[in-house]
């Protein structure tokens, strides 16, 4: 049952991802550019998943478990660190070069083309490479 | 095309019922990065099931989808070396950070969370200066 929904909420999200063009490197480039031809798409986008999302969190207050059991995620620690910093710029600057994030590199596979297999492979290798620049980053901070 | 803002909010909003459906069925956070993240660092392998239906959904359904539309141009770069450089810098970033797009932006925000605001306006921050950068200073994409 869990993996059921588990696979309705990637439908779900990926036919989200597919209508709205989200996909389309282009119109992500696009709203990133603010000095070329400027595309207001992906804040539309934004702001039409956080909707459903937010009245999600608003439900979510009201139970004390899932509906299919278990237990909500914990409240996220609210520390602005380092590795939140340099993570989101990192990913920031390779978000605007391909106009490609996570989500909508999974949702393009099937028919994005061989450009798409390049890009997921290598954030599948950063994906794999990243415990070991953690411990890096945290050996700088335990020696500094 | 003008409509381009109406087929956005429409799939905003299927995107933001998965989140939903993700939260309130399953008890998770629905972020592509740590989802997809799990599984290669092996951290998420006690839900490893959970995980790759939820991939199979998101691959899945495009494929349902695209003979509808017919060609679907994602204007890709066909510069192999941007690409691996995005990708290394998208994996490592948003395994740093903790999360993306989704998890920071569409689950964080919604949530009022600190660290999801600031992510989020930082990697967009990141993202419109690399843009500038790379494609109307030195011209790579």
């Amino acid at each position: 049952m869990r993996n059921l929904f588990a696979f309705l909420a990637g439908g779900l999200f990926g036919a989200g991802l597919f209508i709205s063009g989200m996909t389309d490197t282009s119109k992500v480039q696009g709203w990133l550019d603010v000095f070329g031809n400027w595309d207001p798409t992906l804040a539309f986008v934004m702001g039409g998943a956080m909707i459903p999302m937010a009245l999600a969190w608003l439900l979510r207050n009201r139970r004390s478990t899932p509906v299919l059991g278990g237990s909500f995620p914990p409240a996220p620690p609210q520390r602005i660190d380092r590795k939140l910093a340099i993570g989101s710029v990192m990913f920031g600057f390779g978000w605007g070069l391909a106009g490609l994030c996570p989500g909508p590199s999974v949702a393009s596979l099937s028919y994005g083309g061989a450009g798409h297999w390049v890009f997921f492979a290598a954030m599948i290798a950063g994906m794999a490479l990243t415990p070991t620049v953690r411990r890096a980053l945290d050996r700088q901070v335990a020696t500094a | 095309m003008e409509q381009d803002w109406i087929w956005g909010l429409i799939g905003g909003l299927l995107i933001g019922t998965g989140g939903a459906v993700y939260l309130l069925a399953n008890g998770r956070i629905m972020g592509a990065s740590g989802i997809i993240g799990g599984l290669v660092d092996g951290s998420g392998h006690d839900t490893k099931w959970e995980r790759l239906a939820f991939l199979a959904g998101v691959v899945l359904l495009p494929i349902v989808l695209y003979p509808l539309y017919g060609a679907v141009d994602t204007h890709i770069t066909e510069n192999w070396v941007v690409l691996v450089a995005a990708g290394l810098l998208v994996g490592i970033g948003t395994r740093l950070a903790n999360g993306c797009t989704s998890g920071h932006g569409v689950c964080g925000m919604s949530r009022l969370s600190l660290r999801g605001f600031a992510a989020t306006a930082m990697y967009i921050t990141a993202g419109g200066i690399g843009v500038v950068l790379f494609r109307h200073l030195l011209g790579v994409i």
